[in-house]
C-alpha cells in the first residue's frame, strides 16, 4: 500500500492534469523507489489509488522500460551500448563488467548488490562511453574508473 | 557568433544570474506586446524547430485557436532519446531559466496557461536542476498567476517519462501524459485542433524553445541573418563518435562539416580519415566520408547532400569502423523501440535487423542485400508515426552509399560456410 505521505503528493500531483489517470508514472515511480520494483501488488495499489482497471496499470507498467517487472539488485547497473558508446569502446565496458562482477548481462550477482543490464542511448554520447547505476550517471568510463565506482557502491 | 544559448557565463542555472544578464527581461518585452505581435515576431525570424523535423515554429503557433472553449495547453519536448542527441540537457544543466523564459513567451502567444515540460525518465540529476530552476521562477513571480501584473498566468510541470525512445514523438508525448502507453496518434487531426485531452495544444522541441528570448531581444531580422538564410539561427551541434573532443557545439546553422568536425572537435584521433557520418542523430540518412566536402550543417544544405538535419547529433566514423555492426546496432534499436501499433514497423524492424544479424555474423546469403532493402522500402511511409520512416531511412541509405561493404560480407559469408 502507498503511505499516507505519497497518497497525498499523488492528490497534488492531481490537481496539474485534466484527468487523474495522468498521475500514473509518478504513481509507479513512487512504488518502485519504496519497493524496488514493480510487483502485482503494486499494480492493485496504483490501479486503486487511480481509479484506473488493473489491466491499464499492466498496459503502461509494461510498456515504459524503466519499470522493473521483477526484483532486481541493489545496484542496477546499465550500460549504454548504442552507438555512439559503441564506437567509443562500450564493448570493453561491458566486458570488464562481467568478469569484475563473474556476471552476465541480465543477471544479479549472489549477493544481492548488483544487477547488470545494457541500455538504450541515455543522452551522454559526448560523454561516452557511459553507465547508469541507479539514477546516477558515470562517463567518461575506463576499465580503472569501473573499479573504483564498483568499490564505493556498497 | 558569441553563443546565445549557452553563453559562457559562470553560475547562469542561479536565477539571480540570469537576471542580472538580462533574464527574463524578453518576458517583460513581451507581455508589452500582443500575442499576435509576438507570433509575428518568431515566424518573421525564420525559426525551425530543432527536434529533427525543422518546421517554422510561428507558423506552428498561428495553427493554435485563437478562441476555444476548451482549454489550451503547451508542451515543451525534452524526451531527447535519438542516439547521438545530447544537447537539450545542456540547456537544462547550464541554462534552465531561458527555457523557462521560453515557455512563458510562448505559452502568452499562443494564449496557453498551463504547460508541461517532458523529461525522459533517465534525466533524473536535470528533472532536479530544471525543477529547482522552475521554483526559483515561481518564488519571483515569473510564474503562476497574474504574472508581474499583467494578467497572464502559466502553470509550468514537469512530466517524467520511464523509458521509451517514441514518447519524443508529439502525439505519443501526450498520451504520455494522459497516462496511456506511449502510442502515436494518427494524424489528423492536429495537436492544435485536437491535442492533450482532446484540447488545442502546441508541442515545441526544448531548444527550439530557449531560442525564443534570443529572437526577441536580438529583434527577427537580426536573428534571421545568423547563419543559414533558410535555416537561421543558432544550433547546438552535438558530435560525438571518432573525434578528439566530442561535445555539444553552439554555431550559426550553416557551419560546414568539416570544419564542425576538424576545428570544433580536433578532428579524427590518429589522424584517420572518416569513413562514415551520421549528421542528425541515428535516423537521418548516413553519409559517405568522401561526399562531405561543401556539406554544411543546415536543412537545405543536408537535404541537397541526401541526409537531413534532424536534431544535429552528428556522429563520426573513421576509416576502421564495421558499418555492418554500426547499423545492425541502429537496427536493434529501432527494434527494440518500436511500439507495436503498425505491422511494417512492429514486424519489418525485426526482420531488418535478423537479416542484420546474419551480415554481422558472416551468415549473409545470396540476396539478403535486396531482401533487406525490400523490407526496409515496405516500412517507409507506411506507418502512423516517423518511427517507421526513421527505422529504414538509415538501412536504405547504408545500403544505397556503402552497398560494396555488404557485397563483401555476402561474399565472405560464403567463404566461411565452406
Amino acid at each position: 500500500m502507498f503511505s499516507d505521505e505519497q497518497l497525498q503528493r499523488i492528490e497534488e500531483l492531481n490537481k496539474r492534469y485534466q484527468h487523474p489517470q495522468s498521475v500514473i508514472l509518478d504513481a509507479l515511480w513512487m512504488w518502485q523507489d519504496t519497493h524496488g520494483w514493480i510487483s502485482e501488488e503494486g499494480m492493485k495499489a496504483v490501479a486503486e489509488v487511480l481509479g484506473a482497471p488493473l489491466h491499464h496499470v499492466y498496459g503502461v507498467v509494461t510498456f515504459y522500460t524503466m519499470f522493473n517487472r521483477a526484483p532486481v539488485g541493489r545496484h542496477k547497473i546499465e550500460v549504454c551500448t548504442n552507438i555512439s558508446c559503441m564506437l567509443r569502446g562500450s564493448d570493453r565496458i561491458l566486458d570488464h563488467l562481467t568478469r569484475r562482477l563473474g556476471i552476465p548481462v541480465g543477471g544479479t550477482t549472489a549477493d544481492g548488490r548488483f544487477t547488470l543490464l545494457e541500455a538504450e542511448c541515455l543522452g551522454s554520447c559526448g560523454t561516452a562511453p557511459m553507465m547508469q547505476v541507479g539514477d546516477t550517471y558515470y562517463e567518461n568510463l575506463d576499465e580503472g574508473k569501473i573499479d573504483r565506482i564498483l568499490k564505493e557502491l556498497a | 557568433m558569441e553563443p546565445l544559448i549557452l553563453p559562457k557565463v559562470q553560475n547562469l542555472h542561479r536565477i539571480e544570474v540570469y537576471e542580472a544578464n538580462g533574464g527574463y527581461q524578453m518576458l517583460r518585452k513581451a507581455l508589452g506586446m500582443k500575442p499576435a505581435e509576438v507570433t509575428d515576431v518568431v515566424k518573421r525570424s525564420g525559426l525551425r524547430g530543432r527536434g529533427g523535423a525543422c518546421f517554422p515554429t510561428g507558423l506552428k503557433w498561428t495553427f493554435m485557436p485563437q478562441q476555444s472553449q476548451k482549454p489550451k495547453y503547451f508542451c515543451v519536448n525534452g524526451d531527447e532519446s535519438e542516439p547521438g542527441t545530447f544537447k537539450d540537457r545542456q540547456i537544462f544543466e547550464c541554462n534552465p531559466h531561458l527555457l523557462i523564459e521560453g515557455t512563458l513567451i510562448a505559452c502568452y502567444a499562443t494564449g496557453v496557461s498551463t504547460a508541461y515540460l517532458y523529461i525522459r525518465g533517465e534525466y533524473v540529476r536535470w528533472i532536479r536542476m530544471m525543477q529547482t530552476a522552475i521554483d526559483d521562477a515561481a518564488a519571483r513571480g515569473y510564474l503562476g498567476a497574474d504574472i508581474l501584473g499583467s494578467h497572464f498566468s502559466l502553470n509550468l510541470y514537469i512530466h517524467r517519462g520511464a523509458g521509451a525512445y517514441i514518447c519524443g514523438e508529439e502525439s505519443s508525448l501526450m498520451n504520455s501524459i494522459e497516462g496511456e502507453r506511449g502510442y502515436p496518434r494518427v494524424k489528423p487531426p492536429f495537436p492544435a485542433q485536437n491535442g492533450l485531452w482532446g484540447c488545442p495544444t502546441t508541442i515545441n522541441n526544448v531548444e527550439t524553445i530557449a531560442n525564443v528570448p534570443i529572437i526577441l531581444r536580438l529583434g527577427p531580422e537580426a536573428y534571421a541573418s545568423i547563419g543559414a538564410s533558410k535555416h537561421p539561427g543558432p544550433l547546438l551541434v552535438g558530435i560525438s563518435g571518432h573525434v578528439n573532443r566530442p561535445g555539444v557545439y553552439e554555431v550559426p546553422t550553416g557551419e560546414l562539416l568539416t570544419d564542425l568536425i576538424d576545428q570544433r572537435a580536433g578532428g579524427i584521433p590518429g589522424g584517420r580519415r572518416i569513413k562514415a557520418l551520421i549528421p542528425g542523430g541515428s535516423s537521418t540518412m548516413i553519409l559517405r566520408g568522401d561526399q562531405l566536402e561543401g556539406v554544411r550543417m543546415d536543412a537545405e544544405s543536408l537535404k541537397a547532400a541526401g541526409s537531413s538535419v534532424g536534431t544535429a547529433g552528428m556522429i563520426v566514423m573513421d576509416e576502421e569502423t564495421d558499418l555492418i555492426r554500426v547499423i545492425s546496432r541502429i537496427t536493434a534499436f529501432y527494434h527494440h523501440e518500436s511500439c507495436g501499433q503498425c505491422t511494417p514497423c512492429r514486424e519489418g524492424t525485426g526482420w531488418m535487423r535478423k537479416i542484420l544479424k546474419r551480415f554481422e555474423n558472416y551468415e549473409a546469403r545470396e540476396g539478403d542485400i535486396d531482401l533487406l532493402l525490400d523490407v526496409a522500402n515496405n516500412i517507409d511511409g507506411n506507418t502512423i508515426c516517423a518511427l517507421g520512416d526513421a527505422a529504414a531511412w538509415p538501412v536504405q541509405s547504408m545500403i544505397k552509399r556503402f552497398r560494396d561493404e555488404f557485397e563483401e560480407r555476402v561474399r565472405r559469408s560464403a567463404a566461411v560456410a565452406v
